[in-house]
């Protein structure tokens, strides 16, 4: 993770004016808001499915024989754990200004806090409703936790928990993603 | 009609899934982080992974483990295998030049309150012995030969 701090957003500025300038109640008033709601930029294809069953050298019939993910899954699906790969924006746009961090909550949360250094210590996925070719999903983000100080031997910080929840287009529940991270500043030597 | 290849009454606690074996090049590399639309310069710029990152080259991003550790399983499980929930711990980096090692053990067995049949398995990616990544894994499997776990849907889905 970076350890330079990007601005804050307008919503942590208004939770901090609301909050006597506290950041952890400015925090504690985030919990489970939804945050960076966003839309994929294209709909899912299996040209990237088979890109990634190439990449792996996976030969799962379910992806590649029609009839067998129409016997089990009534017709193609994507493998679920490309959930992350439909939310990564292009690597050039018309228009783009600026390039969109995932997780954007963590690096809010670095800045709130001024904590330079971060890690991610958990990457934990749930996968619910298949995700289809043609889906257009949508996600958000919401931190769900924040700890007191911990003093670790990486420095003295905060962990949090952000959840990153997915919907396709029919309002079902695809997926839930959850880090944890640690937010910290190095000891003094 | 598809017959499952496992059978979740097949599966014990303590039994080891068959080991698989992998020469990672730079194409794996730069074909995965493609694949997952990982642009990110060091999984496909050996220049700024050294002189920026520190690594001695590219490595695998985080996105394809996922997707080779799904690989592993399923190879195992078969297209019936449903994957419901699976926790990274990525302790060191897979370099081009490297031999992948995927090894795993079924943790425990359980059939959830509405007859889904789950699998719970540790698994870890190595190199030369040393361990780069811990997953644990959920996976659903038929509990008989007329069950799909991937006809659950909504509230009869519970990973």
């Amino acid at each position: 993770m970076s350890s330079s701090l990007t601005p804050l957003p307008d919503v942590l500025v208004d939770a901090l004016a609301a909050n006597d300038q506290d950041p952890l109640r400015a925090a504690q008033s985030m919990l489970d808001v939804k945050q960076y709601e966003t839309a994929g930029e294209f709909p899912v294809e299996m040209g990237y499915v088979w890109s990634t069953l190439s990449s792996t050298e996976n030969g799962n019939p379910l992806y590649w024989d029609d009839e067998v993910a129409a016997e089990l899954t009534d017709g193609p699906i994507a493998p679920p754990s490309m959930i992350s790969v439909w939310f990564r924006p292009h690597n050039w746009a018309p228009g783009r200004t600026a390039v969109a961090l995932p997780l954007q909550v963590h690096f809010d949360l670095k800045t709130l806090f001024g904590l330079p250094e971060a890690i991610m210590t958990d990457n934990t996925i749930v996968f619910h409703e298949p995700v289809r070719p043609g889906d257009v999903l949508t996600t958000y983000q919401r931190l769900t936790s924040i700890s007191e100080p911990k003093t670790t031997k990486l420095g003295t910080g905060r962990f949090w928990v952000i959840e990153v929840v997915y919907e396709n287009q029919r309002g079902d529940l695809v997926g839930v993603e959850s880090y944890t991270g640690f937010g910290y500043k190095r000891e003094e030597a | 009609m598809v017959e499952p290849t496992l059978l979740q009454t097949e599966v014990t606690a303590g039994a080891l899934l068959p080991e698989l074996s992998y020469d990672v090049t730079a194409t794996t590399v730069v074909l995965g982080a493609l694949a997952t639309r990982d642009w990110r310069p060091m999984h496909h710029d050996k220049d700024f992974a050294v002189n920026r990152n520190g690594t001695r080259d590219i490595f695998l991003n985080t996105p394809n483990q996922a997707a080779w550790f799904e690989r592993y399983l399923t190879d195992w499980t078969g297209p019936h295998g449903r994957l419901g929930r699976i926790t990274f711990k990525m302790k060191g980096s897979v370099f081009p030049g490297d031999t992948m090692v995927f090894t795993g053990e079924v943790a425990e067995t359980a059939v959830d309150e509405l007859g889904c049949g789950w699998v719970a398995v540790d698994m870890v990616l190595s190199v030369d012995g040393e361990t780069k990544t811990t997953a644990h894994a959920r996976v659903a499997l038929p509990t008989s030969t007329d069950d799909n776990p991937w006809s659950r849907q909504a509230d009869a889905w519970r990973p």
